[in-house]
């Protein structure tokens, strides 16, 4: 293990590309959110208004005193507004079910590492259970068993996702258990969950944030997927899954439908992952040469 | 040895118990599974029967019970739509995928590891930093979108390759790279730590101050050594890819398990959507078994300290 260590150590130093590479990720993923946030500030159009006269324009194309900067889609709605709006869903979604599977998995990994026993083996054996079932098929049965929709896709996405943050913060907290700090507060009168929540968890928050920034792509991921499928975001909220989903079939007469959303989709998840890939460093470094 | 290979398949069936508990109680969530199984607008009757038929009308304990009986017998059911066993039409869909899967296996290591080795090695040079992105990229690009992007280039401008269908070899090309291309980031990154962690150990540099060359100490050393960790993640990328190909198979329409779970949740054909997820958790489990059996006969210090443990 010492024979590891030199290396990793020298590589958690930010020597390349410098300090204002190293922002670019949270000012991309930042841009994103306010984008989100702003959308019906930012839109030019409505993004459900059809206009069948304005089908498939390219981007760039002027009508009606409105410049479609990224076209039109098959049913003549302004391109730009609709990712736009799509992205306020996006991020919704991941953010929510973050919060729920981020809170219920570091929940039950700080009991099943503190209370040891039959909560510890009950709990670890779940997760075990639940990492072997691959998680986008999950998410599809369970998604098709309750109907499609932005609440069943976080109910779901938000009880499918915890078994990554239990392994995580049921590691650290056994770590964190034994120490003397512990034991003082417990001599202080404090018990059960005051215990837990302000003495365990600030300790052991650090991993759980990074395994959380990079659930949070993987959870843009799972919405764009589901609602590309037809499970997910239900028209005619705009989503970049579902417009993608339409835009796959008019590739050979408008190519931006599908690719614009897609691009969009990319360069944020890229954003999250270089983000939590810097993270990951900060706060462990041992494990940085990934 | 023996101990832990046989605790190891008592964890596998463990997990399988698990993964088909789970499975039934997903079916279970909507409360009636029956209606999973009708045509919409059925009448009430018509549902009340099917209800019977099935059994849903049993106590939960016992439709439980018959379900694990079924899946140890191997039974999946008989499709209420194509009226077939849910086996057949299973199994005449799966070629189709694990030819999709072994195009992107081959995608993914044939990159992957040398790029994890070539990056691993000459760390901090022109090599590595002109590399790294390109897995970063890989890492990051739904799959959705980087097949829509090769059927925007490969089909509609060059016309090169068919934009979907399976009807030649050609078809096999564009999927696979499109599914592959995240399981070569992976394989890249796992690859690139497992061989600079090899390099900064000690025998290493005994054999360098021996004379031997950087080439012959890579091949022959530390490749072995650093497979460990490749072969685990092999093991979950297979499984892996056979859950992706639920969404390439959709964008390329290729026939194969990940085209018929859609189809069969739009057609509300859930006994085979059932399968298909049972399908895919058993050879996670099955794969992870195999890995772990694997890692001995690379590695034989491994069983020592499972049996230390």
């Amino acid at each position: 293990m010492t024979g590891a260590a030199a290396p990793a150590i020298q590589l958690a130093a930010p020597a390349r590309g410098g300090r204002v590479a190293a922002t670019l990720p949270a000012a991309l993923l930042l841009v994103f959110v306010l984008v989100a946030l702003a959308a019906p500030l930012l839109a030019p159009a409505d993004p459900a208004r059809q206009s069948l006269l304005a089908r498939l324009r390219p981007p760039g194309f002027a009508a009606g005193g409105l410049t479609h900067w990224l076209g039109t889609d098959e049913l003549g709605r302004d391109l730009l507004s609709r990712v736009l709006h799509g992205a306020r869903v996006s991020l919704l979604v991941a953010f929510l079910s973050v919060c729920v599977s981020g809170t219920l998995g570091t929940v039950l990994g700080m009991l099943a590492g503190f209370r040891r026993g039959l909560a510890e083996i009950a709990i670890m054996r779940g997760v075990d259970v639940m990492l072997s079932i691959p998680p986008i098929l999950l998410a599809i049965i369970t998604v098709a068993v309750l109907g499609p929709g932005l609440q069943n896709l976080v109910l779901v996405l938000g009880l499918t996702r915890w078994p990554r943050y239990t392994r995580v913060a049921y590691g650290q907290t056994l770590g964190v258990a034994t120490l003397p700090f512990i034991t003082a507060a417990r001599l202080g009168g404090a018990r059960g969950g005051r215990l837990l929540f302000r003495h365990v968890l600030p300790n052991i928050l650090a991993p759980l944030i990074v395994v959380a920034t990079l659930e949070l792509g993987l959870m843009i991921l799972f919405e764009a997927g589901l609602s590309f499928l037809g499970l997910g975001i239900q028209p005619p909220t705009p989503s970049w899954g579902a417009i993608m989903a339409v835009g796959r079939n008019y590739l050979a007469s408008a190519w931006w439908i599908a690719t614009l959303p897609g691009l969009c989709l990319f360069l944020v998840v890229l954003a999250v992952n270089l983000l939590g890939d810097q993270l990951r460093d900060r706060f462990d470094p041992r494990s940085s040469v990934r | 040895m023996a101990r832990f290979l046989l605790s190891r398949a008592a964890q596998a069936v463990v997990s399988i118990l698990g993964v088909s508990t789970i499975v039934f109680v997903v079916m279970h969530l909507s409360g009636d599974p029956t209606l999973l199984l009708v045509p919409e607008g059925a009448s009430r009757e018509d549902v009340a029967l099917l209800r019977h038929q099935l059994g849903f009308d049993r106590p939960l304990a016992v439709q439980y019970a018959d379900y694990l009986a079924g899946l140890a017998r191997f039974d999946l059911g008989t499709s209420l739509v194509q009226r077939v066993s849910v086996a057949s039409i299973v199994a005449s869909r799966l070629p189709y995928t694990l030819l999709l899967a072994a195009g992107a296996l081959a995608v993914a290591l044939g990159v992957g590891l040398p790029v994890g080795v070539v990056t691993g090695v000459w760390r901090g040079t022109l090599v590595e930093r002109l590399l790294m992105p390109v897995v970063l990229v890989g890492q990051s690009m739904p799959t959705f979108w980087s097949g829509i992007l090769l059927i925007l280039l490969c089909a509609v401008t060059l016309g090169i390759l068919p934009a979907s269908g399976a009807d030649s070899w050609s078809a096999l090309v564009m999927p696979s790279i499109a599914l592959g291309a995240l399981s070569m980031a992976t394989f890249a990154r796992i690859t690139r730590t497992s061989v600079v962690e090899e390099l900064g150990k000690d025998y290493v540099r005994a054999i360098r101050a021996k004379g031997v060359a950087m080439t012959p100490i890579v091949l022959r050393h530390v490749l072995r050594n650093a497979s460990i960790p490749v072969i685990t993640v092999a093991a979950l990328e297979i499984a892996n890819l056979l859950a992706g190909a639920v969404i390439v198979e959709t964008v390329f329409a290729w026939p194969g398990l990940g085209q018929l779970a859609i189809q069969s949740i739009a057609g509300r054909d859930f006994l085979v959507v059932q399968a298909l997820v049972l399908l895919a958790s058993f050879t996670y489990v099955a794969l992870n078994l195999l890995a772990d059996c694997l890692y001995s006969v690379v590695d034989p210090r491994i069983t020592l300290l499972a049996g230390t443990r």
